[in-house]
């Protein structure tokens, strides 16, 4: 037997065109009579538009046509997360404003020319008259009595109120009868996604066939079509969506945007091709931001450390309009995962979603869970430090015990499998976790300000069974299909509805074949991308393509070999069930010598010349796949920092993931997922943060402004893992796109936190930049020789 | 205004607008679209190319000013149907995901290592440092310094 591709870290199969500036991105696309767009962006928050005078930019050269909102005839952008039982509002979003702008970079006008350069002139011709109103940028103050209001019909700004509640009596009864209840006001600040490639989107129309196509930077080329169809009032079958090279997400390319629509409709209206591709400066203010919450959060625990219950009250800002997946993000994604992976009894979350003056937000990597497990943790050590128990201890006394198929949270969610205690064991033996505490006991004697910060986490990934999506208020469901597509000479395409653009699917979906079936990996070609050449599927998000997609493919390929196997029966002249399978040969059980490949099975199925009666020529499967739960990854991580009394800097001196995603098909592929996941988590912590003024203006508008972490910024992070097989996955196999972003941003903090305990600190608005870190440590100073003094 | 130029290896004359950017030239009139553009700040180091030799931020420079210069581009660094040890390394240490900065992150990485006379000696520390104009949104950077370290390896003495 040779060594199993299944597991085998072997190169990526993308990358050659990748390394040689080959791949073809949507702005790398070329038609002949193309026009550009640019788009005339609000430079006011919250403003009435009093009048658009686009004389100026229609004489200007090369002009073609110049939009605005009154001249649109298409539907409104959709929201498709319509969160039930939580009063929602959806009040209209137009691809261009008409009469009022919710944002600085709500769209107002379009200008279509023959080159960009001439489009970007004349957008700043097109002369809009506003009257500014006020503006309101944080969530919990919209919701205030006075607070500006964004809509007529939306009292307090609030879009919806969600509350997942294990009872509420109970909850209640529990904070009550507590011992100890420790509290914290949390602000999970606003981060902008910067995917590397800014979005674009081209599209063309043959008017003579009514067909469309569409090349966007899209994570989810079905949703576009199936949305874009809806709004633009094309059948779907007419309509095709491209996004095959796309340069990375982490969410911000979920959503349909109100671009995107003016492209095709432009397109479509002129005759001619459309293209458009924003500036990074316009992705700061018109792509989805993350985050952005004011949470409320309490724990309630026994003297002895045993947790009892946790509730949080969250104000999520939605920004100017509700973005495709926006109000799932703080409510399905985030207040299902309050347990953690520890027993509480009781647990409950309300999540109000509130309109304010700013960019939409949506799922930007981790989505909601980051957000949960960050008040989750924080609060542990919150309680360690007010019970005086080690954080270990106290996470250790309260950890779900083993299981392997199914343990029931207070929150209602199923968990499918976990060891949480070997995640900690791992992580604590490769830091070495009794020194540092020696290590940090010392640097306090010698005047140094040392931490340490540990997290237990789970997440909830692989979204999902298609039930729950439709009992969320998801507009659609979540299951995923593929097509396997084997030719007469052995050559395998894969067909898959999900859309990867940077996680390696073309790579470990060809060894899931190949470990299935016995091709080489050589000869799998991974599709992705097309909505012409693809079967449906809901996207990549959520760390759910692996989760839900490969489980397509996996029980495809199998129908594959199920049908070798009837052919093989034929040929050799054996009964099926006496045949095996071994590494891509197919024999009678004892008798490998006499074999038939599965290439010589390929070939014979595909000329149809010698086919047991009744079986169908061709070798190909087709799966759907609907998951019957979500899969639940988890691990430890630990970081080790070092705080400089004197400036504030905080360094990262070690960081240690150990995580759990079942069995892995390409460990040099998920820990790239992990290093780059951490790196987003800490930026969270260390760098990032979006930043409105009080008039709503985004001062963090470019990245001049907006820190995006540096090469500089971090060590190499040391990383452990163990395998824990999802019970429900036909390969085992659970997500592990975002677990680095959820359990780094709230590790490195407790680190930071840890590491000034000795003055005192108990809390720095993030990101724990070196002004506001020795802001803290002066104030701590102060405080206490002002304690000393009365 | 009229400018020639070299662009990997083959000289190009064109009739262009004053203020067009070495970018928008490589990709909009050569067709080069192996350059990516992430910024408009000359921040993210996408659009790294070499011009003379040297690492330069396309978006920073108008075509103008690259006026009788010799341009190298990602399509440009592969000789002879051979991969430079920098676009191998990335490649064999799994420095990429979405490959968007990957292509200015080769050329810097590159031009940083042809810039010592014995690049195997750089620290870590001094490889991230090297890197730091250019952003990378996916890999968390320690692979790419790997993969820099493994270049490095291979272009002892400062040639490739």
């Amino acid at each position: 037997m040779s060594t199993r591709i299944f597991g085998s870290g072997i190169k990526r199969r993308e990358d050659p065109r990748l390394i040689t500036g080959k791949a073809l991105y949507t702005d790398d696309m070329v038609l002949p009579r193309t026009l550009h767009m640019a788009v005339v962006r609000s430079p006011h928050a919250h403003a009435r538009i009093k009048s658009i005078d686009i004389r100026a930019a229609k004489d200007a050269p090369g002009v073609m046509a110049v939009f605005t909102g009154q001249d649109l005839d298409c539907e409104p952008v959709p929201c498709a997360w319509l969160v039930p039982d939580a009063d929602l509002k959806t009040p209209d979003h137009p691809a261009l404003a008409k009469k009022r702008v919710r944002y600085v970079g709500d769209g107002v006008a379009v200008v279509l020319a023959e080159s960009r350069y001439q489009a970007e002139d004349a957008a700043e011709l097109v002369e809009v008259e506003y009257k500014p109103l006020d503006a309101v940028v944080d969530p919990e103050k919209a919701t205030q009595e006075g607070a500006p209001r964004l809509y007529g019909g939306v009292p307090n700004n609030i879009a919806f109120r969600w509350v997942a509640s294990s009872g509420d009596e109970e909850v209640e009864k529990a904070f009550e009868e507590a011992d100890v209840v420790v509290s914290e006001r949390i602000v999970q600040q606003r981060l902008l996604p910067t995917a590397m490639e800014p979005r674009a989107a081209m599209a063309q129309y043959n008017d003579a066939s009514g067909e469309m196509t569409v090349w966007c930077t899209s994570q989810n080329p079905h949703i576009h079509r199936h949305a874009m169809g809806l709004v633009l009032g094309i059948p779907d079958n007419k309509l095709r969506v491209v996004a095959e090279e796309v340069g990375g997400g982490f969410g911000s390319k979920i959503p349909v945007y109100a671009d995107e629509i003016l492209v095709a409709w432009a397109a479509r209206k002129l005759g001619r091709p459309v293209k458009w591709t924003e500036t990074r400066s316009e992705n700061y203010q018109a792509t989805i931001h993350g985050r952005d919450h004011v949470e409320y959060v309490d724990l309630a625990a026994k003297k002895d450390g045993t947790m009892v219950a946790i509730r949080g009250k969250v104000y999520a800002a939605m920004g100017g309009y509700l973005s495709t997946a926006g109000p799932g993000v703080p409510t399905i994604l985030h207040g299902l995962m309050y347990c953690n992976v520890y027993r509480f009894e009781h647990a409950r979350c309300e999540s109000i979603g509130v309109f304010t003056t700013t960019t939409p937000t949506d799922a930007y990597r981790g989505a909601g869970r980051p957000e949960a497990i960050f008040l989750v943790e924080r609060l542990v050590d919150k309680l360690a430090a007010e019970l005086e128990m080690d954080p270990v201890e106290l996470r250790r006394k309260n950890l779900i015990p083993p299981f392997q198929d199914g343990y029931d949270v207070a929150t209602g969610l199923t968990y499918d499998s976990g060891n949480y205690q070997a995640v900690l064991d791992q992580a604590l033996e490769m830091a070495g976790y009794e020194d540092l505490r020696q290590e940090q006991e010392q640097a306090r004697q010698d005047g140094r300000l040392l931490g340490v910060g540990v997290t237990t986490y789970a997440e909830i990934c692989g979204l999902g069974p298609s039930q729950v999506a439709g009992a969320t208020g998801f507009q659609g469901g979540l299951w995923e299909s593929c097509i396997v597509r084997v030719s007469a000479t052995g050559k395998v395409q894969v067909m898959i509805g999900t859309n990867p653009h940077g996680q390696g699917e073309e790579t470990t979906f060809a060894q899931i074949v190949s470990d299935e079936l016995g091709f080489p990996v050589e000869d799998i070609e991974v599709v992705h991308g097309d909505t012409d050449q693809t079967p449906m599927g809901w996207g990549t998000y959520g760390s759910r393509t692996t989760p839900v997609s490969g489980a397509a493919l996996a029980l495809a390929a199998r129908k594959v070999k199920d049908k070798c196997k009837a052919l093989a029966a034929h040929l050799l002249e054996a009964a099926q069930e006496d045949i095996a399978y071994e590494d891509g040969k197919f024999f009678v059980k004892g008798s490998p010598e006499e074999h038939k490949t599965i290439q010589d099975l390929a070939l014979m199925a595909t000329v149809a010349w010698d086919l047991p009666e009744g079986m169908d020529p061709g070798l190909e499967a087709s799966q759907f796949y609907d998951p019957p739960n979500f899969v639940y990854p988890f691990g430890c991580h630990l970081a080790v920092v070092e705080v400089d009394r004197e400036t504030g800097h905080v360094e990262l001196k070690r960081y240690i993931a150990v995580d759990d995603c079942g069995p892995q098909i390409n460990p040099v592929i998920v820990a790239g997922q992990v290093h780059g996941g951490v790196v987003q988590g800490v930026g969270q912590t260390l760098y990032e943060g979006a930043a409105y003024d009080e008039q709503g203006q985004l001062i963090t508008g470019s990245m001049m402004d907006y820190t995006v972490p540096r090469a500089d910024m971090f060590p190499n992070f040391e990383l452990g893992h163990t395998e824990t097989p999802s019970p429900h996955h036909p390969l085992g196999v659970k997500g592990i796109g975002e677990t680095g972003t959820i359990a780094s941003t709230v590790t490195v903090y407790n680190a930071v936190i840890d590491a000034l305990r000795p003055l005192g600190v108990e809390q720095i608005e993030m990101p724990m930049t070196p002004p506001r870190v020795w802001k803290a440590i002066q104030e701590a100073k102060a405080n206490n020789v002002t304690r000393k003094q009365s | 205004m009229k400018v020639s130029l070299t662009v990997n290896g083959t000289r190009y004359e064109r009739d262009i607008e004053p203020r067009m950017l070495l970018v928008h030239f490589l990709r909009e009139e050569l067709g080069l679209t192996g350059t990516n553009i992430g910024c408009d700040t000359s921040q993210c180091g996408a659009c790294t190319v070499h011009m003379d030799g040297r690492s330069l931020k396309s978006c920073a420079c108008l075509a103008a000013q690259a006026d009788g210069r010799q341009v190298t581009t990602i399509e440009g660094l592969a000789q002879d149907g051979q991969l430079h040890p920098m676009q191998e390394a990335f490649w064999e240490k799994h420095g990429l995901q979405c490959g968007y900065c990957t292509p200015g992150m080769i050329m810097a990485a590159a031009a940083l290592l042809e810039q010592h006379s014995s690049p195997d000696q750089l620290s870590e520390a001094e490889i991230r440092h090297g890197l730091e104009g250019n952003l990378c949104r996916c890999t968390g950077y320690q692979n790419i310094v790997a993969a820099v370290q493994e270049a490095a390896r291979h272009m002892k003495g400062g040639s490739s």
